[in-house]
């Protein structure tokens, strides 16, 4: 049996616009937040992961990052998958720590691009990539793109605008009981598919919000949980599937999900009926439904009926993004990987709204990081309460 | 629509000029795998199945709407072209490729419609974009 890992430390920066503060400024402080939350000295500190930092041109990321945040490690990794990057860092520094490499592995994330202006979804960006000159000429953006695979899921499993509404009305519910959610008023199915029509498909209210902020989170081995007086979570497995447009044979239909899922579920020892609460990256309300079909939770194309029932609900089947998730709460950075491992950690701490709290033993948190209409990291964690396993 | 600008045009690499050269010639080039058979777009010196180097093949032009989504607004898109049609078009060869959908009401359109492929000029002499048109 290989060395339990743990996550010591969670945080999320309580801002949501933040025009006063530097991206970097906004890394040190959840940086400090997390570890003030485990109780780790920041000297102890000897592995760090980040991706992104979105307002540097260049993309030097830890070395930059670690230079500001004065952080002498013996390990880092940059594995930059969009969104899911951070979740992807659990595992990552979970297998870091197993070999030997660090003890103690800060995750960081910061973007403000709410005060910078940058609707990501909604204008043609600079071409960067080999496929922006294929795909982004075509004035793709990332709300087109999910509204093509939100048309193709409903061509092929008859889905439907209002079951896509129902996620959207479901973390609204649940934003409610979150202080620092940016909407916090609980909106209702007609109240989605009556919002204005941004990518037809996909109205205003299936898409995430635009937020400033950030998280972070302490992940630990065995030696330096021992020295801790905090509850922990165990990280249990980890899966991680970069999915692609695989040389024109893209299905929009089905994302990373169904590789990084199975990947994490295989590590833990354990399927999708064990899970007592799930993140799942909410982008926008089809990057769900895609995901809790592909990762098991319903059967394929049966997502729509799955939802539409109250599933997500707090009190439902599959209680889901309790937080608000990005759709409500918070999307910082335009990447919803680490908020997602936030509240999955604090559901198993016990630490959310009791009104959203789940009898939470075993929870999953899922990332679709990039686009799931031609190349997305999907990445997967479970986790559980200390002892669990 | 009778030229290409002020959308953005694609940055060309010596892999990718004979693509972009055909299609201001009116005509859609592929790559395709002279081992596995593999016909791959976009365009790629190896094929992404076997890292055999690939070959250039012209496509029919034909295919068929995999996906579409429509925006009503799009920053730096001309009015006129406006609401803009995004969509994955299944070409009769195989792959889906990303493009716009022109000259057609988007009320109209549906997944499974047949489309030919029209190519649009540009300022640059040895760039042409390719678009589809539903027949
Ligand atoms: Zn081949």
């Amino acid at each position: 049996m290989s060395e339990s890992v743990y996550i010591a430390g969670a945080f999320e920066h309580p801002t949501r616009e933040a025009p006063n503060k530097s991206t970097m400024q906004l890394h040190a402080d959840v940086a400090a937040g997390a570890l003030e939350d485990a109780g780790v000295p920041k000297e102890a500190v000897d592995g760090y992961f980040t991706a992104g930092v979105p307002e540097m041109e260049h993309s030097l990321t830890p070395l930059m990052a670690a230079d500001y945040l004065g952080l002498d490690v013996a390990y880092a990794d940059s594995t930059d998958y969009g969104g899911s990057s951070y979740i992807s860092h659990v595992g990552h520094a979970a297998s870091a720590i197993r070999d030997g490499k660090c003890d103690v592995a800060l995750i960081t994330l910061a973007g403000r691009p709410r005060s910078r202006g940058q609707a990501t979804g909604s204008g043609v960006r600079k071409l960067r990539t080999v496929q922006d000159s294929y795909e982004r000429i075509y004035g793709t953006t990332n709300v087109t793109m999910y509204g093509m695979a939100a048309r193709r899921h409903m061509e092929e499993y008859g889905t439907t605008s209002e079951q896509l509404a129902e996620i959207r009305a479901a973390a609204s519910h649940h934003a409610q009981y979150n202080e620092h959610a940016m909407y916090r008023d609980p909106v209702s199915v007609e109240d989605v598919v009556e919002s204005p029509v941004v990518a037809d498909p996909l109205h205003l209210l299936d898409c995430c919000v635009i937020s400033d902020g950030g998280g972070a989170l302490l992940v630990i081995s065995e030696d330096a949980r021992s020295e801790l007086d905090r509850e922990c979570v165990e990280v249990l497995g980890h899966g991680e599937a970069p999915k692609h447009h695989d040389a024109g044979r893209i299905d929009i239909t089905t994302t990373g999900a169904v590789e990084s899922g199975e990947r994490a579920f295989t590590e833990a020892g354990l399927g999708p009926e064990h899970v007592d609460y799930a993140s799942i990256y909410d982008s926008f309300t089809i990057t769900v439904l895609e995901a809790i079909e592909d990762l098991g939770f319903c059967k394929k194309g049966y997502g729509g009926t799955f939802v539409a029932d109250g599933a997500l609900r707090a009190d439902g089947e599959l209680p889901f993004n309790t937080d608000g998730g990005g759709l409500c709460s918070n999307h910082p950075g335009n990447r919803g990987g680490m908020t997602k491992v936030i509240e999955a950690v604090r559901q198993l701490r016990g630490e959310t709204s009791p009104e959203v709290q789940v009898d939470a033993d075993i929870a999953l948190a899922h990332g679709t990081g990039g686009s799931i209409a031609t190349r997305h990291g999907a990445a997967t964690v479970i986790l559980g309460t200390e002892g669990i396993s | 629509m009778d030229v290409w600008e002020p959308r953005p045009l694609p940055n060309v690499t010596p892999e990718s000029e004979r693509y972009w050269e055909a299609a201001s010639n009116d005509r859609l080039l592929l790559s395709k795998c002279p081992d596995c058979d593999l016909v791959i777009h976009y365009p790629r010196a190896r094929c992404p199945d076997c890292f055999t180097e690939t070959e250039w093949t012209e496509a029919s032009g034909d295919g068929r709407i995999y996906s579409y989504s429509v925006a009503e607004r799009m920053e730096g898109w001309p009015e006129a072209d406006l609401p803009l049609v995004v969509a994955y078009v299944e070409l009769a060869e195989g792959p889906r490729m990303m493009t716009n959908l022109i000259g057609c009401d988007p009320d109209d359109i549906s997944v499974g419609d047949s489309v030919s492929a029209v190519f649009i000029s540009t300022e640059e002499d040895n760039i042409g974009i390719p678009v589809f048109r539903p027949d």
